[in-house]
């Protein structure tokens, strides 16, 4: 699912201004699941406005809602009233649900609360791993099922370098945690697979020009479209 | 005497914040102010508690204003920050001792809670050390009103709440934002010895 973390108080505070009435959007799916953006937080974001307003003497009026997707059209109708009385809108949606409500509702104002950070997955309760870059070029029926564009720390497509160790990368979290070494899983892996010979096929340059670097990607399904 | 130890234990973030807390020059306290506190007082333990302090005939201060909860597992984040929104001067939640939840782990949920609480609390301004998880069994009634006596003495040396606005009662707020969490207060002692037995089970 797509994950975000929300942006410190000062610096919503910041992206609000001097806006008098504010509706703190909640979106309940993606951001909701990482346990970051959906109604709960919602009205916790809307209390610590109110309360950091009082503190500063400031008069403002918070309202919290949330959208079932804010990603969708249909979904956003459903607060559309709520938004268009408010001054601003802060969203804790990831940033396609905030382009949405900013597209819908321009010219009103839509800031983020949110930083959205990665395609992850939960490995335990609030524990969540990046597992797709969302790359347009999978390669991971050739890589035993792990993924070699976002799992290790370079990106190789013929991996391992020179600084897989026991098994962990020479790269370490931005908490100085250890990380694996994706290579070294892919190979042990493939090894369960009875798929070794796979490591050594050679991986021509990937196709980049699908991922980002290639611009805003489109993706149309004809036989959907209605008629 | 162990009854009477009720200092939370070391909570991270607590700990913190409350050294945070010791670098502003201390105020003078006021004799007259009275602190509004509200107590989410799990069932099974701290409400119980209250009842047998109440039986032993111990004083403890009027300034605290209890809500009950089947377990202070129930407590969430929104709800902590609602009180100390509509001006309560301090909040704290009063549960199982750890490890002997009826619900196995509640306790251990409402202690990170709290401790996520005074962090956003230290978002906006307000000292962290306006909320507190305490611990304590059924038959601790000594423990009980030791704890509302520590953190009355806290909430007064600290001073009234910035958020505290005539009209608005934190009391009442914070039971609106628990909804049907809340469960109705006994109305008479028999009803908290009852929850005892529950605990006995």
């Amino acid at each position: 699912m797509i994950t975000a973390e929300r942006k410190p108080l000062d610096e919503i505070i910041e992206l609000v201004g001097d806006k008098k009435k504010i509706l703190v959007a909640g979106c309940d799916t993606c951001v909701a699941i990482c346990l970051t953006g959906g109604e709960k937080e919602a009205e916790i974001l809307a209390s610590e406005l109110r309360i950091k307003a009082q503190q500063d003497g400031r008069e403002v009026e918070v309202e919290h809602t949330a959208a079932i997707r804010q990603c969708e059209w249909e979904y956003l109708d459903m607060i559309a009233e709520k938004v268009e009385a408010a001054d601003v809108v802060v969203s804790m949606a990831c940033g396609i649900g905030i382009q949405s409500m900013a597209e819908k509702f321009s010219p009103r104002l839509v800031m983020p609360a949110v930083n959205t950070n990665m395609l992850g997955m939960p490995q335990e309760h609030a524990v969540w791993l990046e597992r797709c870059g969302a790359c347009g070029d999978c390669v991971i029926g050739e890589t035993a099922g792990i993924c070699p564009v976002v799992r290790c720390s370079k990106s190789l497509m013929n991996g391992p370098c020179g600084g897989s160790h026991d098994g962990l990368c020479e790269v370490t979290g931005p908490d100085k945690e250890e990380i694996d070494c994706a290579w070294h899983l892919i190979w042990e892996r493939l090894k369960e697979q009875g798929r070794e010979e796979m490591m050594i096929k050679n991986r021509p340059p990937k196709k980049w020009n699908l991922s980002s670097s290639g611009g805003p990607r489109k993706m149309v399904r004809e036989e959907a479209k209605p008629v | 005497m162990a009854d009477t130890d009720v200092k939370a234990p070391a909570a991270e973030a607590g700990e913190a914040a409350a050294e945070a807390a010791d670098e502003t020059p201390k105020k003078p306290v006021d004799p007259n102010f009275e602190p509004e506190i509200i107590v989410f007082a799990c069932h099974y333990c701290a409400y119980a508690a209250a009842d047998l302090a109440g039986s032993m005939r111990l004083q403890y201060p009027t300034n605290i204003r209890m809500i009950k909860l089947p377990c202070t597992g129930k407590l969430e984040v929104i709800h902590l920050l609602k009180a100390i929104e509509a001006g309560a001067d301090g909040v704290y939640a009063a549960g199982c001792l750890e490890g002997e939840c009826h619900y196995l782990k509640g306790n251990l949920w409402a202690r990170k809670r709290v401790n996520h609480v005074k962090d956003l609390l230290q978002e906006v301004d307000i000292d962290p050390a306006r909320v507190e998880m305490y611990n304590m069994s059924s038959a601790e009634g000594a423990k009980f009103a030791a704890a509302a006596t520590e953190f009355t003495e806290r909430i007064k040396q600290l001073g009234p709440s910035p958020l505290r606005r005539d009209g608005v009662n934190a009391h009442a707020a914070a039971r609106e934002a628990l909804g049907g969490t809340a469960m109705p207060d006994d109305p008479t002692p028999s009803g908290a010895a009852t929850a005892q037995e529950g605990h006995a089970e």
